[in-house]
């Protein structure tokens, strides 16, 4: 059995969730909060890439080496390229051991690839990156590497990149956030109820209307996904792609803050700490 | 330290989990006890504990301590506690000349851009001795409290950075010495002023909810004060990097603080209104 053989062994839902969210390439962005965490379903995603035959490279900034590989088998971390910027991101003990110019030279350095292989690249987490790095400069950085694939005129045959992206809301204005979001071919914002996690996946493919849908979920200790039934299960055309969607929760907390505050915009309970309203 | 919050967190001070970052958040109420009760805590567990103490002197700790059942001299003069005293050393750095860096040089400095002494100060406070023996079970950083540091004119994304050190160090580095067997943690406490305004507080608080294993965040009654209930209580069991099988845990106590003690119960639970 192939690797990717393999990979599609899982059940069908399974497989057309996480695959849903690979197909289209380019940057995948992952928006988790407080009380809904993303980086297991950013793990399950490698772990699907690396299955299919993926190269995997993983720029480690929020959490230790150890810790991201925990959970993964032997199999699935040999297939990782992992970038550790965790130890010594600032160069702080002055060894020079850090990869010269940061996570974003790394980033940079993916963006002259030749090579034919697909390869998903995972960071985590994307937020770290935009805390302390220009917004415009990121930005760039991560339309070059996840549009390399698609370069006009360019004879050699570069293959598919992802670039999965981890964001935690509450740390960014929507600026930042709707920069992120306006590069981004598939948006997935994490929320749920009631204990069951869920992901609103928002997929742009090209010369169609963007497509959202809602999908319970939980992750398994393995990081392979178990899908469940929700309250609701919807997949429609989205009317306005220049609006991006937004979540029943933020929608209540937006016209919450709009009655309290009288102004219209954000107050300070609508700006973190989600997980104070989920209960 | 305080029985029934170690009932409530299901801990004991032999059986503590390692590498763990705990943050302690405190809105419209003041959430100190929860500083007393890790530093306790700690000590009682025969940690290497560093105490960064920005807020209160060392005779005040000391003072709560004793209600708590350790005494902090003591452990001073033993070498299971580096305290720094931050309200006495930041004057020594203000109004006398330095010949070493200090922790909180960033006082003297207008544009200090980063908390790196502080982060050396706090790893050669934490760094095993070479004595041959292990005479604590692993490290602890104790910070009170970093929303100081934001006042003080550091940046949210600076104090972020001083505590990604001290996690890379203190939860995963030490644990490579063969004098500490296993990871340190760290317990850190941020105040949340509730301005809707402070961009930077809110950055700091949940850059590190989402670094946090546990969150404890002691709230004042929305209703006002209360003789018999002082406040409550979020606890938020956090695994950001481990699958949520089981999700997330979250409970919600209130409490009264006593001389000695503090004891939890569930809202509208408490014995006085029974």
């Amino acid at each position: 059995m192939t690797p990717s053989e393999g990979a599609r062994a899982g059940t069908g839902r399974e497989l057309e969730m996480l695959d849903s969210l690979l197909a289209l390439g380019g940057l995948v962005l992952l928006r988790d909060s407080v009380e809904w965490e993303g980086r297991s379903l950013l793990k399950a995603l490698v772990k699907k890439s690396a299955l299919c035959g993926e190269q995997v490279h993983i720029l480690g900034c929020e959490v230790s080496e150890e810790e991201f590989r925990e959970g993964f088998d032997s199999d699935i971390n040999n297939r990782l390229v992992y970038h550790d910027f965790f130890r010594d991101p600032l160069n702080w003990s002055k060894t020079e051991e850090a990869f010269p110019g940061g996570p974003l030279g790394a980033l940079r350095a993916m963006c002259k690839r030749t090579d034919p292989v697909p390869v998903t690249i995972a960071l985590d987490s994307l937020s770290w990156l935009l805390l302390r790095l220009p917004c415009t400069t990121l930005c760039q950085v991560l339309h070059a590497v996840s549009h390399q694939d698609s370069c006009p005129g360019d004879s050699s045959s570069v293959g598919k990149v992802s670039v999965l992206g981890l964001l935690h809301e509450e740390l960014h204005g929507p600026g930042p956030v709707g920069a992120l979001s306006s590069l981004a071919q598939t948006e997935v914002t994490l929320g749920g109820t009631m204990g069951q996690a869920s992901a609103h996946i928002l997929c742009r493919r090209p010369r169609q209307r963007p497509t959202d849908q809602t999908q319970w979920f939980s992750i398994l200790p393995d990081f392979s996904l178990d899908l469940q039934e929700g309250p609701s299960v919807e997949s429609q055309p989205y009317s306005d792609p220049h609006i991006p969607p937004v979540s029943k929760n933020a929608k209540a907390r937006t016209r919450k803050c709009s009655l309290v505050s009288g102004h219209g915009r954000e107050n300070k309970s609508c700006r973190g700490w989600g997980w104070g309203q989920g209960f | 330290m305080f029985v029934e919050l170690n009932n409530l967190l299901n801990t004991t001070p032999d059986r503590a989990e390692q590498g763990k970052l705990t943050l302690l958040c405190d809105a419209k109420t003041d959430g100190s006890f929860l500083v007393h009760h890790f530093l306790s805590f700690y000590l009682k567990a025969n940690c290497k504990v560093c105490f960064v103490a920005l807020i209160q002197s060392f005779s005040h700790y000391s003072i709560v301590g004793q209600k708590l059942g350790v005494s902090l001299t003591m452990a001073r003069e033993r070498g299971q506690l580096v305290f720094l005293e931050g309200l006495k050393s930041a004057v020594d750095v203000v109004f006398q000349a330095q010949k070493e860096p200090h922790p909180l040089q960033f006082l003297r400095e207008a544009n200090a851009g980063n908390l790196k002494p502080l982060f050396e100060f706090v790893r050669e406070a934490l760094k095993p001795v070479d004595s041959g023996e292990a005479r604590w079970t692993y490290p602890v950083l104790l910070v009170d409290d970093l929303s100081v540091l934001l006042s003080l004119g550091m940046g949210a994304v600076a104090v972020l950075d001083f505590i990604h050190y001290c996690r890379a160090t203190v939860c995963w580095e030490l644990k490579a010495s063969i004098l500490y067997l296993m990871q340190g943690n760290m317990v850190v406490l941020v105040h949340d002023s509730g301005d809707a305004e402070d961009e930077e507080n809110d950055i700091l608080l949940n850059g590190l909810s989402h670094q946090s294993h546990l969150i404890l965040r002691a709230e004042g009654l929305a209703t006002g004060f209360c003789r018999d209930v002082h406040g409550q209580l979020r606890i938020l069991w956090r695994r950001p990097s481990q699958p949520a099988v089981h999700r997330d845990q979250s409970f919600t106590y209130q409490y009264k603080i006593q001389d000695k003690s503090v004891s939890f119960f569930a809202k509208g639970m408490s014995p006085a209104v029974l």
